[in-house]
């Protein structure tokens, strides 16, 4: 039992705590330590995810007590890659030069604590601790600065996903009534016998679960609470939720893939006549949204839903190509759309009192460049060839064909992502070259203000040019989670191990 | 028994679904009290009604299992800690917004 499996959580609380305890003194320091951290975090994602990579599901027993009675961290590809892409997404953000209140930089970690949590997590009530304290930790930096907007959505936003987590602890109730565990393996093991009077009861706690992270993961009808808050939040808190979103699309691949997967016995395939369906009415909801946007950080947020309607399309499909296509897309959706609430603050400062709305504004200085990323970042996030989000869509598109939701998956895709096409386009060029020359621009943009979002295409670049590497190990990754008798396993087998000693 | 406890939480949990579907924060943040106390006393009772026996497995003797215990804790503590949150923010939105509407702006205007 390596110690390294805890260290995405400790180091993030550890330093968050710090953080908190040097609260007075300058935030210059506040931010090296941040930094620091969430570097430190990328270097223990990639030593996991090679560990993780060699096909073993590493399994971490809290206290040394034996699986189903302890709680258990376990990590196999998917939860190494996803600790990864939440690293290497925060490193970017924490590159955008705003001044943070000293609040910011213990917020930011506890939300890196939760997202790992969860990520991690084998245990159903702990998945829904780790939901809490990323969703605390997301309350305070949604709201860091205030302004009438932003507490409107704010209040939102937190009500619904109180509303959310107590319907999840219903689910969770229900499930250890009826099973008498909340160990996501041991579940899976009981599923399989259960008996068929206790089916109804089951399903039922299964698709109270779906709903609560159907609305974190902003599936429609549960998605109109996204475009406000993270289009009204700054953009640094913007562009770390994009991985928020992610959140809950993993929580239904993990859960629905290991309790009411094809082979779970009496209550398998439980979303099957849901999933697709719901998620291409998030693409059009999402994409209808993006086109009548009056303002860039509106239209990434509408993006957003977009992009998690994508992916959900995806794991929705099943089967491996599917999941595989959707693994590599969810790594392109989000740093694509972390960039673009980035480069839409970068835009507003430059644009001064006309900030980033879609109407004629001042000529940009620097405007040439700023125009340059915005249609690298538009072209990643449409989802044109070359870039990363053209081979997502293609992987998802490519795996529907003899699925029979094929006609509607590629007849939505195709239909919405020329939309998004068009919608991108005339922010573009009514940010970029439909200027008043008389207007008055803000400060000029300075080349430092431009490195995040830079960073962050360049990680969209590089999936493009590891795109075969990594595709190969999103496929692994699917292989994983279509057959979870080896994650079932690695978990129970932990425990005897636990039982000897 | 079970009855009256299963009435108990569903009058509880339906007070709350209807309190939190109004257009003002003071009985939203009412109806999500309600919510947390019917989810609560939902999963004090999920290991059965039980009375009098130890939460320990003994040889053979029925025993009262101590895991919602320990979990219903952990929910009781999470939700009063976003309870007082929401108070706060509702506060705060009276304050910033001019009125108590859950969408800052009374309806009809």
């Amino acid at each position: 039992m390596s110690h390294l499996v805890i260290l995405p959580l400790l180091l993030p609380l550890l330093a968050g705590i710090v953080l908190l305890l040097l609260r007075g003194s300058a935030t210059e320091l506040h931010r090296l330590i941040n930094l620091a951290a969430t570097l430190g975090l990328v270097a223990v994602a990639v030593i996991l995810l090679m560990q993780a990579g060699e096909g073993q599901v590493q399994v971490y027993r809290l206290g040394n007590w034996s699986a189903p009675f302890g709680i258990v961290l376990a990590v196999d590809r998917l939860a190494a890659f996803m600790v990864l892409v939440t690293a290497l997404l925060a490193t970017g953000v924490l590159l955008h030069g705003v001044r943070h209140d000293s609040y910011f930089h213990v917020l930011f970690q506890m939300q890196l604590f939760g997202l790992n949590g969860a990520f991690l997590t084998g245990d159903l009530f702990n998945l829904f601790v780790f939901f809490e304290v990323l969703l605390i930790a997301s309350y305070g930096l949604l709201l860091l600065g205030g302004g009438r907007n932003r507490t409107r959505a704010g209040l939102h936003y937190v009500v619904l996903n109180l509303i959310g987590s107590i319907l999840f602890l219903f689910a969770v109730g229900t499930l250890y009534g009826v099973l008498g565990t909340l160990n996501m393996a041991d579940m899976a093991v009981r599923l399989a016998e259960l008996p068929e009077s206790e089916l109804g009861v089951v399903r039922t706690a299964g698709f109270l679960l779906f709903a609560v992270f159907a609305l974190k993961a902003a599936l429609a009808p549960l998605h109109l609470w996204l475009p406000g808050a993270y289009g009204h939040t700054s953009a640094p808190v913007a562009a770390i939720f994009a991985i928020m979103t992610k959140v809950g699309a993993y929580a239904i691949l993990r859960v629905y893939s290991l309790l009411f997967g094809p082979d779970s016995g009496p209550a398998a395939g439980l979303l099957d006549p849901w999933l697709v369906p719901l998620a291409l009415l998030t693409v059009a909801a999402g994409t209808l949204g993006m086109l009548a946007s009056r303002r860039l950080s509106e239209q990434a947020a509408y993006l957003v839903v977009v992009s998690a309607g994508t992916l959900l399309t995806a794991f929705g499909l099943g089967g491996t190509d599917a999941i595989a296509a959707g693994i590599y897309y969810l790594a392109h959706t989000t740093f694509a759309a972390a960039a673009l609430f980035l480069l839409a603050d970068v835009v507003s400062r430059a644009r001064g009192e006309y900030a980033d709305r879609l109407v004629t504004g001042p000529d940009l200085p620097r405007g040439q460049l700023l125009a340059g990323l915005f249609l690298l970042i538009a072209i990643a996030v449409s989802g044109l060839p070359p870039l990363s989000g053209f081979i997502g869509k293609w992987l998802i598109l490519q795996s529907s064909i003899g699925n029979p939701w094929m006609i509607w998956v590629l007849a939505v895709l195709l239909l919405t992502s020329l939309l998004g096409v068009m919608g991108l386009a005339r922010s573009g060029s009514q940010l970029f070259f439909d200027t008043d020359g008389w207007a008055e621009a803000g400060p000029a943009t300075r080349l430092s203000d431009l490195a995040a979002p830079l960073v962050l295409a360049l990680l969209g670049i590089a999936l493009v040019v590891y795109a075969g590497s990594l595709y190969e190990f999103s496929r692994a990754a699917a292989t994983q989670l279509v057959q979870p008798t080896a994650y079932v396993e690695a978990v129970l087998q932990a425990a005897d191990a636990g039982r000897v000693r | 028994m079970e009855a009256l406890i299963a009435i108990v939480i569903g009058t509880l949990t339906a007070c709350g679904v209807y309190l939190s579907l109004r257009g003002r924060t003071f009985p939203v943040v009412l109806g999500l009290t309600l919510l947390s106390y019917g989810v609560n006393l939902f999963l004090f009772v999920m290991g059965r009604l039980t009375i009098g026996q130890p939460p320990i497995i003994r040889d053979g003797a029925s025993y009262a299992d101590p895991l919602p215990q320990a979990l219903v804790l952990t929910a009781i503590v999470i939700s009063f800690g976003m309870t007082a949150f929401v108070v706060i923010l509702s506060l705060r939105a009276r304050a910033e917004l001019g009125n108590d509407h859950v969408d800052g702006k009374e309806p009809g205007r």
